[in-house]
């Protein structure tokens, strides 16, 4: 075959050599698309799977991890809670909308392939800075998308994150991130095991939409990205939401053995894998597959990406069972072929085979590289923080204004209220708060889930800053009251084979390896999304950490706002940074008042930190706090303020403090900077004592900072005389903070 | 007393509704597929939010054909209660069962929060037990709430008080005259955009959806004191 062929499938000389090798024989034209897609970065992990390997993935609680469609946790009571991420970037840099659609679509079946009823989604999004029109564009489309598609299926979205950086101007990103709830003993596998059960096909009918996708989110973005726009592939949640009725009564039914997600990659990924997990072969006919339009070929049929389609392995038998769901929910299923005993995946179009390979070596046997890490240059230049550069601020309160402002700290409501986040009525933290909460119907139980990751912390410290992320996202869990358990994380870095991104890459899964071990929250499965690059500029290295909580019961949980007048206010971690300038590096704050992305973030005290979310959950489970909220972008000053602007179920009301921190020469540290382990908590005055008690057994530092009341926020400095540094109208501040995002659209 | 949920391909908050009669309220209650012709039996019928058919078209537009459809016309003129919430409300309309018709949010976008609604009409079956004038919190959830009646329709809805909500304070919508739920001139199907049944205990953030399901019940012949701060089962089947 000449080699143009294989190297415009993105596949590399050496790659081509192996498969020549293990069939014994040059490829067929078909089998040689089914290659470069499984072994495309996307569906293989050539470049992270090594490494992805280090990762924490046991525990006491996890039943699945990494491997499968999704991980599986236990949630006790004989249910289980199912979770995964999974990045949809380069789609919505090119066709915002569908792109984000279709990522909910698809880690939506990830979570139907286990069995489970999906319940939530949460979504973690980047976009370059809202001033450009063409970042507007991406913003609005892709949360557009998710509204769209998500309200559409009857699945709350219930958090996430949203920021605006520039270097995500050329490549946003999109993870989305879906839990689900199923009964212990009703988890399925995506295997197709059993020699004779049939291979079923169900959902929307195949078309040339997508082919190439996955190759399509294997390589840098170009010039030339616009015209990959048919590589997107357009979603219809009518027929998703269908599909997810019909897969939970497959399930009930008993007629299923394993079922899988048809994604990346389509028939071809979903066949292989499900062969390869069993150790069995699948034969199909691609004759039988339902299609949209006339004149496929089995290259296309193999490849094609069309959404809202599922592959359900059943036992033989009961193929009629199958159908008569699908029938029943309107749906289209097709048995397209049979499980094998011989390993082998064969395609045939009618007599004819097309494509006969080993399903294993598609499937698991893709190369893996160890790509050369070199640590970048440019850290060099802004790793390092001389205090010395940032002049002192005069006017406090206006630093606060600005940071309220900015559209990474202001308030996401012009998000969240374009996503039904109330329905199936168990979402009961609604949006805004540290972490949402979940109920689950007929039990005590709930749990909390979050979205995490600061890419201008990960790119001045690439370590440090995943260490970052798992530990706030556990801080954010600990907060409404749950308890950490499990990790999914999605990986979003630029261009593997450069030795600066792929430094970064191993510095990441290093920092994410300790804080894991350390805070108990294993990995139990995520995605990699490398390629994040346009023109040599690669986004900035973002792992988002999707945390799962685990509440006992959801009569105690806890949330950030302020309650009741009279209220003490308490500080759980330290007040002042060890060495002057240690909480500037990377802060919004420099970024925001002083344009400055420098120094190096406050480094995490992991023994600390899982003291801090001891004691949190302690004083939690007695009913000791009233409120309680993560200290994080914009320090203690805007994370005060965030406690006063109440929420849909609190009015919003004042606080009162006074920061006694004798020999701290620098305010705006003291309420701009950022280091982890700090928490705001709010608590009725006679509970102090106990609350103190608490701290003590724990070893947890604590103060007293003040009272809430009144309808200002009050910040002064006690310096021999107390000193007012921020007296403002708590309904000012939060009709900035609420307008901004709004404000900068218009 | 029994409560028929009408499931539609499409249909997300069925469950909800059933959840919120049957386990919260204490009813009897049963889902009712779309293909179902024969609905007899029921004293109520409640045909709940989501996207049946995907909205695809427009909202109600293939709902509105189903077969379940005629027998609810047939309840309906016979009449029996059928409340519509949402896209419930928006099939309704296409039904031709309520007047008006449902346009986009005037924002062109999905809006998803608490709203206060005022009770205009306090002597319906499906506001029985509110006094007049009362605010509601119940969230809402929709992209198609933006109610429109020309205006000789808006006027008889004036006229004979079928105009039964209002949005109070802000309008989420640009609903004609603030509309929020209208009934028909006979008094037995009301359509609303707000959801209560997703405010019917208080550890979802409210219980102000019980007033309307309350209502009904009463009107149908239970009467179970009202406290909204009752959580969990309010009434039982026996009493």
């Amino acid at each position: 075959m000449k080699a143009e062929n294989w190297q415009q499938l993105g596949l590399k000389p050496f790659e081509y050599e192996k498969i020549v090798k293990s069939l014994g024989r040059e490829p067929t034209w078909t089998e040689l698309g089914m290659f470069s897609v499984l072994w495309s970065e996307h569906c293989a992990y050539k470049h992270s799977r090594k490494l992805l390997k280090t990762l924490p993935t046991q525990g006491e609680r996890v039943l699945i991890g990494p491997g499968e469609n999704a991980g599986v946790v236990d949630l006790g009571d004989g249910l289980a809670v199912v979770m995964k991420i999974e990045s949809h970037n380069h789609p919505i840099a090119v066709e915002p909308y569908q792109g984000a659609a279709t990522g909910v679509g698809g880690i939506v079946r990830d979570i139907m392939a286990m069995g489970a009823r999906p319940v939530a989604l949460l979504d973690s999004l980047r976009f370059g800075p809202l001033e450009e029109a063409r970042n507007r564009f991406i913003f609005g489309g892709t949360v557009g998308g998710i509204a769209g598609y998500g309200n559409c299926l009857g699945i709350p979205t219930v958090g996430g994150e949203v920021y605006f950086e520039e270097a995500y101007s050329l490549n946003p990103l999109c993870n989305v991130l879906c839990v689900g709830v199923i009964e212990k003993d009703k988890v399925k596998r995506g295997r197709a095991a059993g020699e004779g059960n049939a291979v079923i096909l169900i959902g929307n009918t195949t078309g040339r939409d997508g082919i190439h996708g996955c190759t399509f989110a294997s390589e840098e973005l170009g010039e030339d990205t616009e015209e990959k726009r048919p590589n997107i592939q357009v979603g219809d949640p009518f027929t998703e939401k269908l599909l997810i009725e019909a897969c939970l009564e497959l399930v009930d039914s008993g007629a299923v053995v394993g079922m899988t997600d048809m994604g990346a990659a389509g028939i071809t990924s979903s066949c292989a894998e499900a062969a390869a997990r069993a150790g069995m072969g699948i034969e199909i006919d691609v004759a039988k597959v339902p299609l949209r339009e006339e004149g496929m070929t089995p290259y296309e049929i193999m490849l094609s990406e069309s959404q809202e389609r599922m592959l359900i392995i059943a036992e033989k038998g009961k193929e009629d069972q199958v159908k008569a769901i699908c029938d029943k929910w309107g749906l289209r299923s097709a048995q397209i072929g049979v499980v094998t005993a011989d390993g082998m995946f064969r395609v045939r179009e009618r007599g004819t085979i097309v494509a006969e390979v080993p399903a294993k070596l598609l499937a698991e046997e893709a190369p893996i590289y160890t790509p050369e890490a070199r640590k970048p240059a440019y850290l060099d230049e802004v790793g390092h923080l001389d205090p010395g550069e940032v002049s002192p601020i005069g006017d406090a309160a206006e630093c606060l204004r600005i940071l309220l402002r900015t559209p990474d700290l202001a308030s996401k409501e012009y998000v969240y209220r374009q996503y039904d986040h109330m329905v199936r009525t168990d979402t009961i933290v609604l949006p805004g708060a540290d972490a949402a909460v979940l109920r689950v119907k007929g039990s005590r139980k709930g749990f909390a889930v979050c979205t995490d990751g600061n890419g201008r912390h990960c790119y001045l410290d690439p370590r440090s800053g995943a260490i970052s992320a798992v530990a706030e996202a556990a801080r954010n869990v600990c907060c409404v009251g749950a308890k950490p358990v499990a990790v999914t994380n999605c990986l979003n870095f630029g261009n593997p084979e450069k030795p600066e991104v792929f430094w970064q890459f191993s510095q990441v899964i290093e920092g994410m390896a300790e804080a894991c071990l350390k805070l108990g929250t294993p990995v139990i499965g995520g995605n990699v999304s490398f390629y994040n690059e346009t023109s040599g500029h690669a986004v900035y290295p973002t792992p988002v950490i999707g945390m799962l909580g685990i509440i006992q019961d959801t009569s105690a949980v806890c949330t950030p706002e302020f309650k009741l007048e009279g209220d003490i206010i308490l500080l759980l971690g330290p007040i002042a940074p060890p060495q002057e300038g240690a909480w500037l590096g990377g802060s919004e704050y420099l970024r925001a008042v002083h344009r400055m992305v420098k120094g190096k973030p406050a480094r995490v005290d992991l023994e600390l930190e899982k003291r801090l979310q001891a004691m949190l959950l302690e004083a939690i489970g007695k009913g000791l706090l009233k409120s309680a909220h993560d200290i994080s972008d914009g320090g203690l000053a805007v994370a005060l303020a965030e406690c006063c602007f109440g929420s849909p179920a609190h009015e919003m009301i004042g606080a009162s403090v006074v920061l006694a921190t004798p020999g701290v020469r620098r305010r705006d540290e003291l309420l701009f900077g950022e280091a982890p382990a700090r928490v705001i908590v709010s608590a009725d005055p006679s509970d102090f004592g106990r609350l103190k008690a608490l701290a003590e057994k724990h070893d947890v530092p604590l103060t007293l900072l003040g009272k809430v009341g009144g309808d200002h926020l009050d910040i002064a400095i006690a310096e021999g005389e107390t000193k007012t540094l921020i007296h403002e109208r708590v309904e000012e501040l939060r009709s900035l903070w609420q307008g901004a995002i709004e404000c900068l659209l218009k | 007393m029994r409560f028929g949920v009408v499931i539609f391909p499409g249909s997300n908050c069925d469950s909800d509704c059933y959840h919120a009669l049957k386990d919260v309220m204490g009813l009897e209650a049963e889902y009712i597929w779309h293909k179902s012709t024969d609905i007899r039996g029921f004293d109520a019928i409640i045909l709940p939010g989501g996207f049946s058919y995907g909205d695809y078209l427009r909202a109600g537009a293939i709902a509105r054909f189903s077969p379940v459809m005629k027998a609810v016309e047939k309840f309906a003129r016979g009449g029996g209660l059928v409340l519509g919430i949402c896209n419930g409300f928006q099939i309704l309309l296409e039904a031709g069962l309520l007047p008006g018709a449902m346009m986009r949010n005037d924002c062109l976008q999905f809006r998803c929060h608490y709203v206060e609604v005022k009770v205009e009409n306090a002597e319906t079956p499906f506001t029985g037990e509110c006094s007049p004038g009362q605010i509601l919190r119940i969230p809402i959830a929709h992209g198609e709430g933006n109610y429109f009646a020309e205006p000789r329709v808006l006027e008889e809805l004036k006229r004979n008080q079928q105009i039964v909500l209002r949005y109070h304070g802000s309008n989420p919508n640009g609903s004609v005259d603030n509309i929020a739920a209208v009934i028909n001139r006979e008094g037995n199907v009301m359509g609303m955009m707000p959801h209560p049944e997703r405010c019917c205990e208080g550890v979802l953030g409210g219980t102000d959806g019980k007033f309307i399901f309350q209502s009904m019940m009463k009107y149908i012949g239970w009467s179970l004191p009202l406290n909204p701060a009752t959580q969990g089962r309010c009434g039982s089947r026996e009493s």
